[in-house]
């Protein structure tokens, strides 16, 4: 793929929005992800080329950040968290069946290009563990079952919602707005989930609340 | 007295549309807003300097004192950036307080900058939280378009731009150095220090870099006062802060209450352990800080408590494991994830995490000797502040505390040639299908 006129002045939108325009380099990353599926060659030469820095050096940026793929990354980035909490949680086992149902290992991709499995890091998300991500969209609360059912429906093509977000877009328009262009998905999905309230809601039952202003003013 | 629980941050999270501009406005946001421009710049630091603010991102250092470090002579422009990198396993309370009320965060930004008159704010966000990012974008957007942002901000004559940025999936660039790295598009790797931050930061010019939950308490401290803030909390940990409870307990989640509050009361409000199990061990402020075990219930977790207990208060991200979960497992997966992130720039650090993981992966399949914990220990002595960032640091402290509390567990791996546990009754569907 070749990026067009568009895709370059949207490189140098991005550049502009620092008082430095090497600080533009994430997000553009970002970008050239958003529009071809992964970081490509091409993509690195655009990238040096408008912020005047060596081929060598953006490819070093590339390859520092987990969130950049050198291979095609499918419609669908699964992300199963196996850091320690959730691991212990289930987090192991929910990567292990999906391992063994879609037939691929960590980092590869299903056959249809549908799905790239991969286990990631704690996304600070430990209150809702075992917790999976899709796209970078939070599926808290997994089992092996849901985990499946997950993976069957976004290659069905079914829509699929976040539990704490809106409906699953692409993996390539997640990193559209990665780089700094947003959708309009802002207002879809709860303020909270259940279990970032179970703090405020025992306070609420209990009548519990910070002190009022002033009271303590005159001591 | 104080109640148990202080919600402030949290409040606004259970309402309607609690992200939106309307909603945060409906109940009286960006009014402090005006209380601070109404204020000199200084006399802000002055009052969170006052307020006993302390860092709320792991290390704990005074907010307002911070900013007064900030060289008001120095020519160059100064910056704002806010750490909303949230990586530190078991931390789960800066992306919930953005998806919920991105304006209280946008508006602690606002006063922030003011107080250390920089007209440029960055937000930093980790990369994988789509929504989260989407929800502080439209925050900012809202912000400018009702005049919270921009120039000449409620007519006060002071201009502010907020750039958020997204990262791309790296542990160390919480480290703050590194943030500045990844921001300024390079490598995420730490900077040397001196200079700090504060004289040469971004671009080499003078740079506040603050966690998202301090930033995010300034409004409250300028709307309320300092007496407010320091009412609750303790003598020098003063002020309220989220309490995030994950793993074997009833109700795992989010618990505001003033610093000093025990493990014992937070797991007795969240419906204490899981059933037919005991605590076993926990982090008090993410796997970076030493584990402590039943023994510590009683601690108040603030600054000075956590650290006489031998830990470090952290970002009071409380995981919890019950008698089901094996230590050895753990602190392997741990240091799995901090051989992983370490940046590769000094050796003690790239090599001595791929030692420790090394050692610890054969222990827990039941190779090796007694003797292999005193070469952990060794290896945690070459790692430990020999480092160049806190990173390395914080690998060897679950390595540390597990053998100094659970020496037998290791040498049982040993005794039975493996691991005596099993995982599948530590799930989170485990007991679902057993009878007690
Ligand atoms: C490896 C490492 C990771 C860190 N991650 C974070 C982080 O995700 N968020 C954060 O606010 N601080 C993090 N910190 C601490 C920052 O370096 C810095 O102390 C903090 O952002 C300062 O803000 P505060 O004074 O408001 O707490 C990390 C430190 C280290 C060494
Ligand atoms: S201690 Fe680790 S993460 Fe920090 S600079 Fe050294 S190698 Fe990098
Ligand atoms: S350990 Fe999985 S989200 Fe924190």
């Amino acid at each position: 793929m070749t990026l067009t006129q568009e895709n370059l002045s949207e490189l140098r939108e991005i550049a502009a929005r620092y008082p430095e325009a090497r600080s533009g380099l994430l997000p553009m990353l970002h970008l050239v992800q958003s529009i071809e599926g992964r970081i490509t060659p091409e993509g690195i030469e655009v990238c040096a080329e408008i912020l005047d820095i060596s081929a060598a050096e953006v490819s070093g940026v590339a390859t520092f950040y987990t969130m950049y793929k050198r291979r095609p990354v499918g419609d669908y980035h699964v992300g199963v968290c196996t850091n320690t909490l959730c691991a212990v949680m289930g987090g192991d086992a929910i990567f292990d069946k999906l391992k063994c149902h879609l037939d691929v290992g960590n980092d590869e991709t299903t056959e249809d290009g549908k799905i790239t499995l991969e286990h990631v890091e704690c996304n600070a998300a430990c209150d809702y563990a075992p917790v999976m991500m899709v796209n970078w969209e939070f599926m808290d609360n997994m089992t092996p079952e849901s985990a499946v059912e997950l993976v069957d429906d976004l290659r069905e093509g079914k829509e699929v919602r976040s539990t704490r977000g809106p409906r699953i877009v692409t993996w390539r328009e997640a990193e559209r707005v990665l780089a700094g262009f947003p959708d309009d998905l802002a207002d879809e999905g709860p303020a909270a989930g259940p279990a970032s309230l179970v703090g405020l809601e025992i306070a609420r039952e209990n009548g519990w609340t910070a002190p009022e202003a002033g009271q303590e003013e005159s001591k | 007295m104080t109640d148990t629980l202080t919600p402030v941050l949290t409040d606004n999270w259970g309402d309607e549309r609690a992200w939106t501009l309307a909603a945060y406005e409906a109940r009286g946001g960006y009014r402090a807003l005006d209380k601070a421009f109404a204020m000199a710049p200084d006399a802000v630091i002055e009052e969170v300097k006052e307020s006993g603010l302390r860092g709320r991102g792991g290390a704990g250092f005074p907010t307002g004192m911070k900013w007064g470090f900030i060289p008001q002579d120095n020519p160059k422009p100064k910056y704002l950036v806010v750490n909303a990198d949230e990586s530190e396993p078991g931390t789960c309370k800066d992306i919930p307080l953005m998806m919920a009320s991105p304006h209280t965060l946008v508006e602690g930004v606002i006063i922030s900058s003011y107080a250390i008159r920089a007209n440029k704010a960055f937000i930093y966000i980790r990369g994988e939280v789509l929504h989260v990012i989407r929800r502080v974008q439209r925050a900012v957007q809202e912000a400018y378009l009702a005049g919270h942002l921009g120039t000449n901000i409620h007519g006060s004559g002071y201009d502010l731009d907020i750039v958020v940025h997204a990262g791309a999936g790296a542990y160390i660039c919480g480290e703050e150095t590194a943030l500045l790295e990844g921001l300024e598009g390079r490598r995420g790797q730490p900077r040397l220090r001196p200079p700090f931050p504060a004289v040469a930061g971004l671009y080499a010019s003078p740079t506040v870099i603050n966690n998202v939950e301090s930033i995010a308490s300034v409004p409250s401290i300028i709307a309320n006062g300092r007496g407010w803030f320091s009412s609750m909390g303790t003598e020098k940990s003063k002020g309220y802060g989220i309490f995030s409870l994950s793993g074997h307990v009833q109700k795992p989640g989010q618990y505001e209450a003033p610093l000093g509050i025990t493990l014992r009361t937070l797991i007795d409000l969240a419906g204490g352990i899981r059933e037919g199990h005991e605590l076993k061990f926990w982090t008090p402020g993410g796997s970076s800080t030493p584990l402590l075990t039943a023994e510590h219930l009683d601690v108040p977790l603030d600054f000075e408590g956590v650290g006489a207990a031998g830990s470090m208060l952290g970002t009071r991200a409380l995981q919890i494991f019950d008698d089901s979960t094996c230590v050895v497992r753990a602190v392997l997966r741990w240091t799995e994830f901090y051989k992983h992130e370490s940046c590769g720039k000094c050796t003690p650090c790239r090599e001595g995490t791929w030692w420790l993981v090394q050692v610890l992966a054969a222990l827990e399949k039941g190779e090796g000797t007694e003797e292999d914990l005193d070469l952990l220990l060794d290896q945690c002595d070459n790692i430990l502040g020999r480092s160049f960032c806190a990173l390395a640091d914080g690998a060897v402290s679950p390595v540390a505390s597990s053998i100094q509390y659970f020496r037998d567990e290791y040498i049982a791996h040993l005794t039975q040639g493996g691991c005596p546990f099993d995982p599948a009754r530590s799930t989170a569907w485990a007991g679902q299908e057993v009878t007690a």
